[in-house]
């Protein structure tokens, strides 16, 4: 601890850190540009400015920067100096010099950091009678406005985008007072972070796109927390919304997940929300046996619980079908509804097996899961079978900050402290620590590994498993591994071990088991070599974990009991089979079955085919829990209200059973009960009711309310139907209110609504949610670890090595693919992401593409498992001769799992 | 009166190609420190020298030279730079020394690259100096044909290679960190100085950076000792200086004169005076970014300390004199202009303040001025002080206006009052 001392009155502050985020961990307010609680300091815009004075006796002082002045101990500073209050005010007024004043008008005004430094500083008066300068903007795609007249030159994104998330296709340019921020030319932003702009720029130069296409100002949007439902990692968001549709995510802070920054997939993906793909009122199957056709037809939602009732009482069994994208909660309510022994997890076998090895293995073995905080701590990774940026967006991002931690020693022996960012990256240069990927194909990380290599899974597997015997001779080793891989292994073993925080990442993509092992085994050499060890799995969806934790049997199972037993009826719960199953096996089962139901938000191709669709609610209707990669059980908050007959999977369930007079149903009537009745049948569920606060929580006797106190048009907006003002929806589940009355201070971390504070009406306003700057939310951040270590087992190795993988004559091995925008099936939906997905295609080497005569385009027709499609090539030189990759949610053949045999039906001659 | 730095420079000749340059000695100096001297007798020799850096900030170069590293555990490799972006208006002296004797320069880097211990060396120098940039490029050819550059030079297992960077053009490539941005392929916007470039310089090695001028002392310090240096100068720098001389004047120039020599013996006795019918009204001593000086201060002994004393800086020691028939605010306009035009961009202050300073000078020059003007032009004064923006330009641009201001501010008031200028 260092003493500080702020206009005279000593403070203690942490030891390590600039004077800036010294004195806003104490709570001051000192203006700010260009520094970044996340990209540190760099000096540029000047508004941080304090007057430091040598001693008590030095009544001068000299005006210095407060991001790039060490908070040392006995400094002496003051922010309300007459000088340093005259010079910020002149700062301001720089910037005003060509900032349009176009705030009424503007995307950001309201929430405008710009807006809110101004009225900080204390500028108002303008003096500059001369032009403004003026800039062309650039289409920069579907996510991202641009709007360079508003720019204040503050670097921020230049340095997000090219120094936080590497990308490369945007830039600075220009000199003097002609700064330009943006491409070389017109074009969609290609890094997968580009929407963190939005947040990053503190003005409106960097707006959401999709925001625009229905605008709404912060003040009016009901928001609340939430969890990206795109991917496995469960980042942490705020929804915002107005009129029944929503309007924007935004980053919602948490230490140990998703800190400042959110992928491009988790941003945009919420358009499908608002989309024609959903489904709106409960759906029955007419069939007019005239014409042979049958349709789904709307139903009201009495009359279609009476008759599930009587199809559920006349079926002689009930099997449900639960999902990794449904809540735990919902889950659990199917299970309750159909009874355990008739509960399948919505998961393929493959899929499932490897959810279920991942658990164990986090479970019991002495490797700890990560957190994307711990992961930016790692100063050594092992990254077996994945392509990061397109599977777990988000994580990608924190890899490319754990590289950077090795060099750090450089910073260190020059004494470079590392909040002074710009010395840092000069004395680094160009300086990773190590990376090691091994993957089917190219990676988006490539560009920082250390070493590469590219390999089918069994492979990358057998590698791995050598890898972790040259750590721990005790792990199994690969007896017939070539020279040069045995090499390469030993290499990466030593850089492991010689790291103080090494990290291993793998996870389900490459659909195999010992490659999850191997990866295990490498941790766990590690582990017992005394280092502390990550491992991190990537799972598919944003419940995978959590079904896998309450356990059961998988589709193919489901199936079975299905085609053997006796006809009956199966619910199905926010499942889209299609992308699980091969559609002939569950076109045969969906026939058996007397009646199918799906409990489904969109219309997929199984609730097309199903009886009854009874429209659930998406994430941003739904309140519930999910269980991350790492183990986290987190919380999300409905921001809608129930709008028509649209309600939360679990309430169908427990209508379902109140109209079939199920006895048991108060056990599940609420969503706390359901918490309750988990941990009392699965332990492990036991924090699920503590992960927020309970229901009956209030602030000073008031629930926190979704809406701000400056929402506006409240007693306005559904005036054209009824000129009374409707009573708030109740919402007995949770603390949060329909309403903008409540308590408005800062809630409890889960119910953060939204980062505002008096004076701070942008999303930097985080900083006075932060226990400290850039530390976790006051009182803990949100969520629990599941996954715990658990000591003292005995260490046993994986051994089971698989072979080599030989290429087979007139067949191919068939690995998966993954695009950001395209392999998430709900993503997909969004009009935005949908833009960025690319058109079909099956994956081939050059050489094999050449054999095969194809060129980049044209059609090749694939067979796997007697299943034909018939795809346009695209030629991957990263592929291995002998392998085809097929794109994950765009081939049309999800329900076939991968990695398999397949063949090329065509001549090969053309 | 000895001329060390210039003695074999002919102004409009051909420079001394190696041969002629080592038959008059040169190279010797660097023979003699490679083979008998230490890099510690060097450097001793340069400190007791009291040579002070010639790019304008006047640091003691042995100081500057012992800030860097010891070579044991260095990391490697070690870069020195020869400023040689000589853009400071009014400066034109590098651009004789590289002109007139390349191979002069290229001694004392390699002296001093024997000195601070590095391997490679960077000459950056300004885009428009073509002909220096030929001249020199031919003598690195010579200088590595003999061996002088490269591997093992004069046989003492010494290795040094060099390279001419030459320019984009950007005024504020002469800051050095900006210079090293600029060799790196980035944007020429300077750095922080925590740490220094002698920790964490070029590509974040170790670097060392001086002037051409400062360099080109150094085998003449080598050859003829400390106390010899000290005694050019008139006053406790060491050294001969090249002071400069543009404006209205009878014979603008360039002359190497004792370290110390008044303003007024380089002004009347050098450039001859002011042209017939103009009086003299104030010089910027050191260059574009200096303080104006005025008739009272004509006895200034041009000096680190003297002009400090004055109320001004040393700079480049290459004066721009204003006369009486040319009026101060379009000459400070100009000046204004320049360097907004050559802000980096990076600070706010600089970037937003240095136009907005200019407009408000043309509108004054243009008759347009307005009562507030003033007021808004010390506030630039103040907020483009040292401290406030990242680097020194800013600072160095406001040095003129705030000396104009204060020397002659009746010429802004009466354009402001007149609208229009007196001079026009």
């Amino acid at each position: 601890m260092a003493t500080i001392f702020i206009d005279n009155a000593p403070y203690q502050v942490q030891d390590g850190q600039n004077l800036l985020s010294a004195c806003l961990s104490l709570g001051f307010n000192i203006p700010y540009f260009c520094w970044h609680p996340a990209m540190h300091a760099v000096g540029a815009c000047r508004m941080c400015a304090v007057k430091q004075f040598r001693d008590e006796n030095d009544a001068r002082g000299s005006i210095v920067m407060s991001c790039m002045t060490p908070a040392a101990d006995g400094t002496r500073i003051s922010i309300d100096d007459n000088d340093v209050r005259e010079f910020r005010a002149g700062v301001i007024e720089f910037l005003m010099l060509n900032h349009p004043h176009d705030c009424p008008v503007c995307d950001e005004g309201g929430e405008c950091h710009l807006q809110d430094m101004t009225v900080m500083s204390g500028h108002v008066y303008r003096r500059y009678r001369f032009k403004k300068r003026t800039y062309l903007n650039q289409n920069l795609g579907p996510f991202i406005n641009h709007e360079m007249n508003r720019c204040i030159q503050c670097y921020r994104c230049v340095r997000f985008y090219r120094d936080y998330a590497g990308g490369r296709d945007f830039n600075v340019f220009g000199i003097h007072d002609r700064i330009y921020f943006g491409r070389c030319s017109d074009g969609t932003l290609e890094n997968e972070f580009s929407g963190n702009l939005v947040e990053v720029c503190p003005t409106g130069v960097f707006t959401d796109k999709t925001l625009r296409k229905h605008y709404t100002r912060k003040w009016d949007m009901q928001t609340a927390p939430s969890i990206c439902p795109h991917c496995g990692l469960g980042c942490n968001i705020i929804v915002g919304e107005r009129y029944g549709s929503v309007r924007r995510i935004l980053n919602r802070y948490n230490h140990e997940v998703n800190g400042y920054f959110l992928c491009d997939r988790g941003r945009f993906g919420y358009e499908f929300v608002n989309g024609d793909c959903r489904v709106r009122q409960p759906l029955v199957r007419h069939t007019s046996k005239s014409l042979d056709v049958s349709s789904l037809e709307p139903i009201e939602k009495k009359e279609v619980l009476q008759y599930l009732a009587k199809m559920m009482t006349s079926s002689e069994r009930v099997i449900g079908l639960g999902s990794p994208r449904a809540t735990l909660e919902a889950n659990f309510s199917l299970r309750s509804l159909v009874g355990p022994e008739n509960f399948y997890v919505g998961m393929s076998e493959p899929e499932l097996k490897m959810v279920l090895q991942i658990i164990e293995i986090l479970s019991n073995g002495p490797a700890y899961s990560p957190s994307l905080r711990d992961v930016e701590q790692c100063d050594a990774v092992l990254i077996l079978g994945e392509d990061v940026t397109n599977i777990a967006p988000r994580l990608a991002l924190s890899l490319r900050q754990s590289v950077r931690q090795k060099p750090m020693e450089i910073a260190e022996r020059l004494k470079i402290p590392r909040w002074a960012d710009a010395a840092v990256r000069q004395a680094v240069q160009s300086e990773r620590g190590p990376l090691f990927i091994l993957s089917p194909m190219a990676t988006k990380l490539d560009d920082i590994a250390t070493k590469t290599l590219l390999a089918p899974p069994d492979d990358i597997a057998r590698l791995g498993f050598q890898i972790a015997h040259e750590i721990n001779p005790e792990a199994q080793p690969v007896l017939d591994l070539s020279e040069n891989l045995r090499e390469l292994a030993v290499s990466i073993a030593a850089a492991l071990k010689q790291a103080s925080l090494p990290l291993v990442v793998s996870g389900t993509s490459c659909g195999s088991v010992p490659v999850i092992n191997a990866a295990a085994n490498v941790a766990w050499a590690l582990c017992t070599q005394g280092k502390k060890t990550g491992l991190c799995y990537t799972v598919p969806e944003c419940n995978s974990l959590g079904l896998g934790l309450m356990g059961g049997l998988n589709i193919r199972d489901c199936f079975e009991k299905i085609m053997t037993g006796s006809a009956g009826t199966l619910i199905i719960l926010e499942n889209d089979l299609y992308r699980r199953a091969e559609a002939q096996t569950i076109e045969a089962v969906l026939q058996k079955c007397k009646n199918v139901v799906v409990i489904d938000h969109i219309l997929s191709r199984t609730a097309r085919e199903a009886d009854v669709v009874l429209p659930s609610g998406t994430f941003t209707e739904t309140t519930g829990s999910l269980v991350n990669s790492e183990g986290r059980c987190q919380r999300q908050f409905r921001v809608i209200p129930p709008t028509g007959e649209v309600q939360e999977g679990h309430h169908w369930l427990l209508d379902i059973m109140t109209s079939i007079g199920r006895s048991d149903v108060n056990q599940i009537s609420s969503l706390e009960s359901v918490g309750e009745l988990m941990a009392k049948e699965f332990p492990i569920f036991k924090p699920l009711v503590e992960i927020a606060p309970r229901a009956d929580f209030r602030e000073f006797g008031q629930k926190i309310p979704r809406q701000p106190h400056r929402y506006s048009g409240r007693t306005a907006m559904l005036a054209d139907i009824s000129v009374h003002e409707p009573k708030p929806p109740d919402d007995p589940e949770s603390p949060l209110s329909f309403s903008m009355e409540g308590y408005q201070g800062i809630p409890p971390a889960p119910l953060i609504q939204r980062f505002w504070t008096p004076g701070w009406n942008s999303c930097q306003a985080v900083n006075k949610f932060q226990s400290e700057i850039d530390g976790p939310l006051v009182g803990g951040d949100p969520g629990r670890r599941l996954i715990g270590l658990l000591n003292g087992n005995e260490l046993v190795f994986f051994s089971e090595i698989p072979q080599t993988y030989e290429p087979r004559d007139g067949e191919w091995l068939v690995v998966s693919i993954s695009n950001i925008f395209g392999s998430e099936e709900l993503s997909s939906l969004a009009p935005a992401i949908s833009e960025r997905v690319p058109e079909p295609y099956v994956g081939l080497n050059p050489e094999d593409a050449n054999s095969l005569g194809k060129k980049d385009g044209e059609k090749l027709l694939l067979s796997i498992n007697g299943i034909s499609k018939s795809l346009p090539v695209r030629v991957i030189t990263s592929l291995q001769p002998g392998i085809i990759a097929l794109p994950i949610g765009l081939s049309g053949l999800e329900g076939i799992a991968l990695p398999a045999w397949g063949k090329v039906l065509e001549n090969r001659n053309g | 009166m000895e001329r060390p730095l210039t003695k074999h420079i002919t102004i409009g000749g051909d420079p001394l190609n190696l041969a002629e340059y080592e038959k008059v000695g040169g190279y010797e100096a660097c023979r003699k420190s490679l083979r008998t001297l230490t890099p510690d007798n060097i450097l001793q020799l340069v400190k007791d020298s009291n040579l002070r850096g010639r790019g304008g900030a006047g640091f003691p170069t042995g100081l500057k030279w012992s800030s860097m590293p010891s070579s044991q555990n260095s990391p490697r490799p070690r870069y020195l730079i020869a400023d040689a972006d000589e853009m400071e208006p009014g400066a034109f002296k590098d651009r004789i020394l590289m002109e007139g004797n390349p191979h002069q320069l290229i001694e004392g880097l390699i002296i001093c690259a024997y000195t601070v211990d590095t391997e490679i060396g960077y000459i950056f120098i300004r885009s428009e100096y073509t002909l220096a940039a030929e001249r020199i490029r031919k003598a690195i050819g010579e200088a590595y044909e003999k061996g002088y550059l490269g591997f093992n030079i004069f046989g003492s297992g010494f290795n040094f290679e060099l390279r001419l960077h030459v320019s984009s053009g950007r005024y504020i490539c002469g800051e050095g960190t900006a210079l090293a941005n600029s060799i790196e392929g980035n944007r020429a916007v300077p750095r922080h100085k925590v740490p220094r470039q002698t920790e964490s310089g070029l590509w974040g090695m170790p670097t060392l950076l001086n002037n051409v001028e400062t360099l080109c002392n150094i085998p003449h310090i080598i050859n003829n000792g400390s106390i010899w240096f000290k005694n050019l100068s008139k006053c406790k720098d060491g050294g001969t200086k090249i002071f400069g001389v543009s404006g209205k004047v009878k014979k603008p120039g360039a002359w190497e004169l004792p370290m110390g020599t008044t303003i007024r013996e380089i002004l009347e006795e050098h450039a001859g005076g002011m042209l017939d019918g103009l009086k003299f009204r104030g010089t910027l001593p050191g260059g574009a970014s200096t303080d104006f000086l005025v008739e009272q201060h004509l006895d200034v002994p041009m000096d680190y300390d003297s002009v400090q004393k004055a109320g001004s800086r040393f700079g480049t020691g290459t004066m721009i004199v204003l006369d009486d028939h040319t009026c101060p605010v379009g000459m400070v306009h100009n000046l204004e202009s320049f360097f907004a035009r050559e802000s980096c961009g990076w600070c706010t202050p600089c970037r937003e303040g240095l136009p907005w300073t200019a407009k408000v000078l043309k509108a004054i020059e243009d008759g347009k001025g307005e009562p507030g003007d003033i007021e808004i032009l010390e506030f630039h004064i103040r907020a483009l002080g040292p401290g406030r923006t990242f680097c020194a330009l800013a600072p160095g641009a406001m040095e003129p206006l705030r000396s104009a201001l204060k020397f002659f501010r009746e010429d802004f008031d009466a354009h402001i009052k007149e609208k229009r200028c007196p001079w026009s």
